[in-house]
């Protein structure tokens, strides 16, 4: 029993473990070459992330962001499927949740306004994760490349409809929204003033927990694992394995559309051109780095936040993007780490039953 | 516009197409997934302006925009041939990767974090057909048509791709060809970025601008044959032309016109243009 658990815990924690190091190794030479010490600039970036009440606050705005759309890849990736869509997804999901919010007239109650937004960017995450899904069922279609090709088509759809229809005069942002606001975190905790952290953190964290209890503790989540597993053995199971990868994309799809309302409905209360800013892509790191455990997510999410955050505060020392170089080395190394481990750690475990 | 300046625009914008496709192509015929693409074509770039700006010479320029592609293949191919990494994650990464160290070095060398200085290139007259690197782009599809379908090592690629375990039992060495194939994509794919580097005299932050992924979707559109993928390459590079020809003119809205490549890339795996067939071992790690 102990056993079993000790062997799950190596499995689940050393590829992170090893990424992270083969990370610091390679930042710290990178860092090295702009004649800076790898302690003062991690310590500068730990500092900056969660060394005061602001910083920490944005890191957990950040980690909302993260959490939704790293949750819509994990969740795909339990069913098998690879969705790099998130990036389309979240924006898709802030701009249907900024045009319910605007054609809503001011005073609609927020009681009423809130669900009707993340309805509005549940149902455009639903048809952006869902047409890939059917896609891949009723059509063989590969979800890599349609959800690839997807985010190009619905940034250019969402970029025509906001520059011909809906933008303010001179911006590359819609009005703001007449209802549908949810309250900032700095007004249950003062220290985070003037920070982006909104309630949506708290929808992130029930997302995490809703995503655990289904694929863990429903007959719907088992299904979805099962055709992750094996599809052709899930299918003779008598598993309807076309149906599952629509709901998994399906889901997906909704799941990372509710992060892009953290931006709408928390922090600026319109829709803006270009506001993802590649947290879809890193969403895949997210997953990955998690090991597509929900609160694997979470965790990682709120790594790569800190990652994020801390950036800003070492600009000073060190370009900000050498925090993307990290996210870079630290995917990479993960990935090359999961399988080199599980074989190593086979390895060991074989020897060591030989002995015994 | 006249037909003849029609038809040397939509060349010259294709040209980035068909190295990065062409290259892409060897690496899926292998077995390789190619979303590195964008990252190669973006390491092509920045190291042949590096090559250029300190040489002052256009070729020494391709040579390190061609070492360039080369490194960034070599890295997906140890990633996912020597540790059999997930080649999807490991192409989102070698992207990411390349974003990033770009300008990291940009602000290392030059203190700007959007652009190089300016640096020397090719003549490019003749209506741009002065510049060598566009008859390599138009020839890259010949050579690897030629090289993949006529010669013994283009058949190993096939046999890679196609049938790693058959391959390894008549003696392929699988791993190998697969190091090659990728090194081989890394090289085109980053010569499509020297194009655009020095046909622009300078490096820009991000200046492939999702060009990589319209080669994947010329790939996939052109069934991952070297010649339908090169015509694939020309129908987006004349759309292209086209959108650039109706500018001001009211007509169709130029997001629309950039969405044809990735829209029949859909339709093109959807089966509605017939059967797109993936190499049958593509992304799949050899044991």
């Amino acid at each position: 029993m102990s056993e079993s658990l000790l062997r799950r815990a190596e499995e689940a924690l050393l590829p992170p473990i090893v990424a992270l190091l083969v990370a610091l190794i390679l930042g710290d030479i990178l860092i090295l070459l702009f004649h800076e010490s790898p302690a003062h600039v991690y310590g500068r970036m730990i500092e900056g992330a969660w060394g005061n009440p602001y910083g920490f606050a944005q890191v957990l705005y950040k980690t909302t962001t993260l959490t939704f759309a790293g949750l819509a890849i994990a969740l795909a990736l339990r069913a098998g499927l690879f969705n790099i869509g998130a990036e389309g997804q979240l924006a898709a999901g802030a701009f249907g949740a900024a045009l319910m919010g605007i054609i809503l007239p001011a005073g609609t109650p927020g009681v009423l306004a809130v669900p009707l937004c993340l309805l509005a960017a549940a149902a455009a995450g639903l048809l952006a994760g869902g047409v890939p899904g059917v896609l891949k069922t009723k059509f063989g279609a590969h979800e890599v490349i349609v959800t690839i090709m997807l985010n190009f088509i619905i940034l250019a759809l969402l970029n025509w409809l906001l520059v011909e229809h809906f933008r303010v005069e001179e911006t590359l942002h819609t009005a703001e929204i007449n209802a549908g606001a949810v309250p900032r975190l700095s007004e249950f905790i003062p220290g985070f003033h003037g920070s982006a952290a909104n309630v949506t953190f708290l929808f992130a964290m029930a997302a995490a927990v809703w995503c655990w209890w289904y694929l863990f503790r429903t007959p719907g989540g088992y299904a979805l694992r099962a055709t992750g597993l094996q599809a052709e053995a899930a299918e003779y199971s008598g598993i309807r394995v076309g149906r599952v990868w629509i709901k998994a994309m399906a889901l997906g799809g909704m799941l990372a559309a509710l992060g892009g309302t953290n931006f709408v409905l928390g922090y600026k209360h319109y829709y803006e051109d270009g506001f993802t800013g590649g947290s879809g892509f890193l969403a895949i790191a997210v997953a990955i780095v998690g090991r597509n455990h929900p609160f694997g997510v979470v965790l990682a999410a709120f790594f790569f936040a800190t990652l994020s955050q801390g950036g800003l505060a070492i600009h000073a020392l060190v370009p900000k993007q050498m925090v993307e170089v990290l996210q870079g080395i630290v995917i990479l190394a993960m990935a090359a780490a999961v399988p080199e481990v599980q074989r190593a750690l086979r390895g060991v475990r074989s020897a060591r039953g030989a002995t015994t | 516009m006249n037909p003849f300046d029609f038809i040397t625009q939509t060349l010259r914008i294709a040209v980035p197409y068909l190295f990065a496709a062409s290259g892409g192509l060897v690496a899926e015929r292998a077995g390789i997934v190619s979303l590195t693409l964008e990252g190669f074509m973006l390491s092509g770039a920045f190291t042949a302006t590096l090559g250029s700006y300190y040489s002052g010479s256009p070729v020494i320029g391709v040579l390190a925009g061609a070492a360039g592609g080369l490194l960034f293949g070599l890295l997906h191919g140890i990633a996912t041939v020597r540790f059999r990494a997930d080649q999807v994650v490991s192409g989102i990464a070698v992207n990411l990767l390349v974003i990033g160290l770009t300008q990291v070095i940009l602000m290392l060398l030059f203190d700007s974090s959007s652009n190089s200085p300016r640096v020397e290139g090719f003549q490019a007259g003749l209506s741009g057909f002065g510049d060598p690197l566009v008859w390599l782009g138009l020839a890259s599809v010949p050579v690897v048509a030629f090289l993949l379908y006529r010669t013994p090592f283009g058949l190993r690629v096939q046999a890679a791709g196609e049938h790693p375990e058959a391959a390894a039992s008549v003696g392929i060495n699988v791993r190998f060809i697969r190091y090659v194939a990728v090194a081989i994509s890394g090289v085109l794919a980053g010569l499509g970025g020297v194009y655009l580097a020095l046909d622009q005299h300078q490096f820009t932050n991000n200046m492939t601008a999702g060009r990589g992924f319209i080669a994947i979707a010329a790939v996939i559109f052109g069934r991952w044959d070297p010649w339908r993928a090169g015509a694939a390459c020309l129908l987006f590079a004349a759309a292209e032309t086209t959108q650039i020809q109706l500018q001001g003119v009211a007509g169709i809205p130029s997001q629309f016109i950039g969405m044809i490549p990735y829209l029949l890339t859909i339709v093109a795996l959807a089966g509605l243009v017939g059967r797109a067939v993936a190499p049958a071992a593509l992304g799949r790690a050899e044991d």
